[in-house]
């Protein structure tokens, strides 16, 4: 497994704001990573310095071995798919593919057209006038048809449902095995594509909070329910990261080497339970909602 | 796919009781990564860690170029396998719950007897 991606101690500093705080992580090649964490946690600076739209205030961020700060190397090998992209006002979504091979050396325009029917797209319509879904759709099949070596999708299905966005992590799978490359999949849908991902960068406050394999993650955490006495004998020694009661009733999640634990809890007649990669992420960044979100609700 | 337990766990588990239901004969060719990968929608490389496991345990075996199939004796080996880990994973815990209902040996027993068809 070779890395792609390189972050040594890299921090992004707006007036006042520590956005990105010291960040040490890598990306394997071809792997699919979700880059996942709370609004305002630091994903959205991560990929603009990922892909030189910001410069680091310190430390440093590598693409192949260089930066990719106006570097057309590492640029032209990079698609970049963002919520809020824009296009030149009179352009139709048939332009925007048109234009795609110029950026992008690897388009598959045939590709193209076949992810524009599945996602019914009006090709001919002003962008202007499309639908959030369909400004969505043009972004996802840009992505998918660039076969980018690397390629980023920042949030891509806003105003999607969920038939659209199960067509888009099909048209992934079957792309990326095809043709693999390296994806980031920035997103909040974490149990959506917790199966997509091989690898998971948790991102909390600026600082990486969980840089692991999925798998790893899936056998390292567990819920354990019962009787309170029990209960806490069988996850003695582990670290609870949630625990919740109901009078005599107690529902332990814990994190780390829980195989044991879960073989003795089950032995003991107590219930145990899976801990979804979406349910352990809130358990380790607090929980409790960001005033961002609370106002954009 | 949701036990709780690394997909590629499960995977392994699921080919492991075609080979034993017979579904999937000895010799017999079983799908690619990524047709695994498309069916089940998890990520190839887990497709490829479950499947690995199947390999170095001799249940599956690959032919270059052509693809993996169902070794000769794989069904016995797993059968056995399971068969010792029936105890530890089913008889213990159905003892633990009959113990907690206040049933005895012997009631557990006739039911067994009961429910057999």
């Amino acid at each position: 497994m070779t890395t792609i991606v390189e972050a040594r101690g890299l921090t992004k500093r707006y007036r006042g704001i520590t956005a990105v705080d010291g960040v040490d992580f890598q990306i394997a090649r071809n792997s699919i990573t979700g880059l996942l964490g709370r609004n305002g946690a630091g994903k959205t600076t991560l990929m603009h310095l990922l892909t030189g739209q910001e410069f680091a205030t310190e430390g440093s961020i590598t693409v192949a071995g260089e930066s990719p700060v106006e570097n057309p190397a590492v640029l032209q090998h990079t698609c970049f798919i963002k919520e809020s992209q824009r296009y030149p006002d009179d352009f139709k979504p048939k332009h925007v593919f048109a234009a795609a091979p110029g950026f992008f050396p690897h388009w598959d325009a045939d590709f193209a057209r076949e992810l524009a029917a599945e996602f019914r797209l009006p090709v001919d319509r002003r962008i202007k006038k499309l639908s959030r879904g369909q400004l969505s759709s043009v972004g996802i099949i840009v992505g998918l048809a660039a076969r980018a070596p690397i390629t980023i999708f920042d949030e891509p299905y806003l105003g999607l449902d969920a038939i659209a966005r199960q067509a888009f992590y099909d048209r992934l799978l079957a792309d990326y095995a095809a043709h693999p490359r390296t994806v980031i999949l920035s997103t909040h849908l974490i149990d959506e594509v917790a199966d997509l991902l091989e690898h998971a960068l948790v991102i909390d406050n600026g600082r990486i909070l969980i840089d692991s394999p999925v798998d790893a993650l899936r056998s390292h955490a567990a819920t354990i329910a019962g009787p309170a006495e029990a209960v806490e004998q069988a996850v003695a020694g582990l670290e609870v990261i949630h625990r919740e009661r109901l009078g005599g009733f107690v529902s332990a999640t814990v994190a780390g080497d829980t195989e044991a634990a879960a073989g003795r809890a089950r032995a003991a007649g107590l219930e145990v339970g899976p801990v979804s990669l979406q349910q352990l992420i809130i358990r380790q960044t607090g929980g409790t909602p960001t005033e961002h979100e609370e106002v954009s609700r | 796919m949701d036990d709780g337990r690394p997909i590629f766990l499960q995977i392994a588990e699921l080919i492991e009781n075609q080979v034993i239901d017979g579904s999937l004969v000895e010799g017999a060719q079983v799908p690619s990564i990524n047709e695994f990968a498309a069916f089940h929608r998890i990520n190839p490389a887990t497709a490829l860690k479950g499947i690995t496991l199947l390999v170095d345990a001799g249940v599956l075996y690959k032919r270059r170029g052509i693809g993996m199939f169902v070794a000769e004796g794989a069904r016995a080996r797993l059968l056995a396998e399971r068969r010792e880990r029936f105890a530890t994973e089913y008889v213990q815990p159905l003892v633990v719950e009959a113990r907690a209902l206040g049933l005895t040996t012997d009631h557990l027993i006739e039911m067994i007897r009961k429910g057999t068809p």
